[in-house]
């Protein structure tokens, strides 16, 4: 495994300096108790005394010559960091969801897949959830696809202005769900008569009264399909630019030796463009498909609580850090991430595989 | 030809359209900042303010916000810094230093950028609990780095992926070692990804809430809780609500017009893997 060994005193030395200094660092920090104003840095400090006590390690291991030993050795602390915070958490949310813990203080008594049980089979609100999730996703991903798509082909008719206005289609993506959701909520507006205002407002001015609109506090499950449209706002600019990205991608010649044969270019789009597009269409439902299922700060800004928007992320929240009770809050987010891992695994493990064979 | 530009003119109708519906939110945030207070009624919600601009709408959205502001960006510029950084090296490691199982460990990483978060809530509050650092923005600001490897690393290996292995393995003949080649001449070519990534992780836990509504408290609440909090409260008025909504989306905003081109390959990373 190790090739060979070289020698190097100076960067001996410089290993020593540096173990020698982490060494001091958790000293120093296991210690006291460090504080800077109300900032505990009792654990950053030892976080940085091991990191630098490591790259004096990482000194020595180089001094062995071996590529991979050193590459692993520098990864090692994302690896660390990732296994940990990714899959470690992971496995113990799991445990937690079937434990019976509920209140402030951990309770790991076995409870088996009750918290699952109850959810499906006793919970109204979760059954809310998952089919608000459901016409969320839908509604989403249709959306963003038909409406990116076709702006997608209007910007490819070269026409003048093209710059600017995919810069208009695209800036939405630049704002978060939170202040996109607080305007919104303003636009669409549900008052009626008197209070009327925000698009509505616009509609009447208009003279297109019939398209006044109670919005999301339409009855289920049509307000939920409200929500989608700030999320639409915001992301069917980005699936725009993907359409864009795989239609400009597409040589020219192909397309003008369907003009040559007598197509229109309505044809061409049909039959030739449409078709190839398609994994560009299966990225886009991966990517917009995982936000749409995990959504969470868009409906607390634009449903303020209301339970009749709710969603798994919210109902996670409530259910955990107000009412305390830990195993059903963890059963959710364990449920929220198998529907997360069905979409996006098999993506992950195609990407895997066709980049290994290459 | 006159039929060309029949279907061109109705091209620009349908795209100008579709610009003034993407506008709306814009405008009406604008607009709604310029008016005094006595011009501010549901009813005129869409006139222009008839007597002059006024900013006082954005002196009190600013007052309301201010600490937030600045709590969101000391957490911000540590958090694009650092995980730049990792992602770099990260990157350059899973790209040109290819092991067996590299792959495996890589789209292993890649998963925790997909995962919600809510899945790991619980364990994580607990831990940082347990570490001391809950409640505050040094908490945060790790947490954003850690779930930031993935995306970082991402983009960082598809950027050194396009850089041919010769110029590598010229600089090996010379007698570069591994952190050398990184050090003298991978790193000098990786100022577009760090714009790109920097970019992309300032974008990202500007606009992040629920990390950041968990795992602050009220006085270290980085400007996106805050605002929810303000949209949430009855005693603010709606035109210092806009305000300050502009005020909170103005920075990643201004990063979008000016750096829009970084912006949007950091984007495009997410969804096509080189």
């Amino acid at each position: 495994m190790f090739r060979s060994f070289r020698f190097r005193p100076r960067q001996l030395i410089l290993a020593a300096i540096l173990m020698l200094v982490g060494l001091a660092g958790l000293f120093y920090f296991s210690g006291t108790d460090v504080r800077l104003g109300t900032t505990d840095l009792t654990s950053l400090g030892l976080l940085a005394g091991g990191l630098i006590f490591y790259s004096g390690m990482l000194v020595i291991v180089a001094m062995f010559e071996s590529e991979t030993v050193l590459s692993i050795a520098l990864l090692l602390p994302s690896i660390v960091a990732v296994a940990i915070f990714v899959y470690g958490f992971i496995g113990w949310s799991i445990r937690v969801s079937l434990s019976q813990w509920q209140g402030l203080l951990p309770d790991y008594t076995w409870a088996g897949l009750k918290q699952y049980y109850n959810l499906f089979n006793n919970d109204p609100r979760f059954l809310i959830d998952v089919r608000n999730t459901a016409v969320f996703t839908v509604g989403f991903i249709l959306g963003c696809l038909i409406i990116g798509l076709g702006l997608a082909i209007l910007l490819d008719q070269k026409l003048k202005g093209e710059a600017l206005f995919r810069g208009i289609f695209l800036f939405p993506m630049s704002i978060s769900f939170i202040a996109s959701g607080v305007v919104w909520a303003w636009l669409m507006n549900p008052a009626t008569g008197d209070r009327l205002t925000g698009i509505n407002m616009i509609f009447h001015l208009l003279h297109l009264d019939f398209l006044i609109s109670l919005w999301y506090t339409n009855p289920q499950p049509w307000g939920m399909a409200f929500t989608v449209i700030p999320a639409v706002w915001q992301l069917s600019g980005f699936t725009m630019a993907l359409y864009l990205g795989g239609i400009r991608s597409i040589s020219d010649d192909l397309r003008e030796a369907a003009r040559v044969d007598g197509a229109t270019e309505f044809e061409i789009y049909r039959y030739i463009i449409l078709p190839m597009l398609q994994p560009v269409t299966l990225s886009a439902v991966i990517i917009l498909g995982h936000m749409s299922l995990k959504i969470f700060d868009l409906i607390v800004a634009l449903g303020k609580q209301d339970i009749r928007l709710d969603v798994p992320g919210i109902y996670m929240w409530d259910t955990t850090f107000k009412a305390d009770n830990y195993a059903q809050g963890a059963a959710i987010g364990v449920l929220m991430l198998v529907s997360v891992a069905i979409l996006v695994v098999p993506y992950l493990v195609q990407n895997m595989r066709t980049e290994t064979e290459i | 030809m006159n039929r060309r530009a029949a279907t061109n003119a109705l091209f620009y109708l349908i795209l100008i359209a579709c610009a003034i519906v993407f506008l709306l939110p814009i405008y009406l945030m604008v607009l709604t900042g310029f008016k005094p207070f006595n011009e501010v009624d549901l009813k005129t919600m869409w006139s222009l303010p008839t007597n002059g601009l006024h900013i006082e709408n954005f002196i009190a959205g600013y007052q309301q916000l201010a600490p937030n502001l600045k709590n969101s960006l000391m957490m911000v510029i540590p958090e694009a810094v650092l995980s730049s950084l990792l992602g770099s090296l990260n990157g350059y490691l899973l790209s040109k230093w290819k092991f067996r199982g590299s792959n495996l460990l890589f789209t292993l990483i890649l998963f925790g950028m997909f995962i919600p978060y809510q899945s790991i809530l619980i364990p994580l509050v607990m831990f940082m609990q347990f570490i001391k650092l809950y409640g505050d923005l040094p908490g945060l600001v790790l947490v954003h780095i850690i779930y930031g490897i993935p995306i970082t690393t991402l983009i960082f290996r598809n950027y050194y992926a396009g850089i041919s292995t010769e110029i590598l393995e010229a600089g090996r003949i010379d007698g570069a070692s591994l952190i050398g080649l990184y050090r003298h001449i991978m790193l000098p070519l990786s100022a577009p990804s760090f714009a790109v990534v920097i970019i992309w992780q300032f974008t990202q836990a500007w606009n992040e809430f629920l990390f950041a509504v968990i795992l602050t408290n009220q006085s270290h609440w980085p400007v996106t809780v805050a605002l929810n909090n303000l949209a949430g409260s009855q005693l603010v008025q709606w035109n210092v609500l806009m305000a300050a909504t502009l005020l909170a989306a103005l920075p990643t905003l201004l990063v979008y017009i000016f750096l829009g081109r970084f912006f949007l390959r950091g984007l495009m990373a997410g969804a096509l893997k080189g």
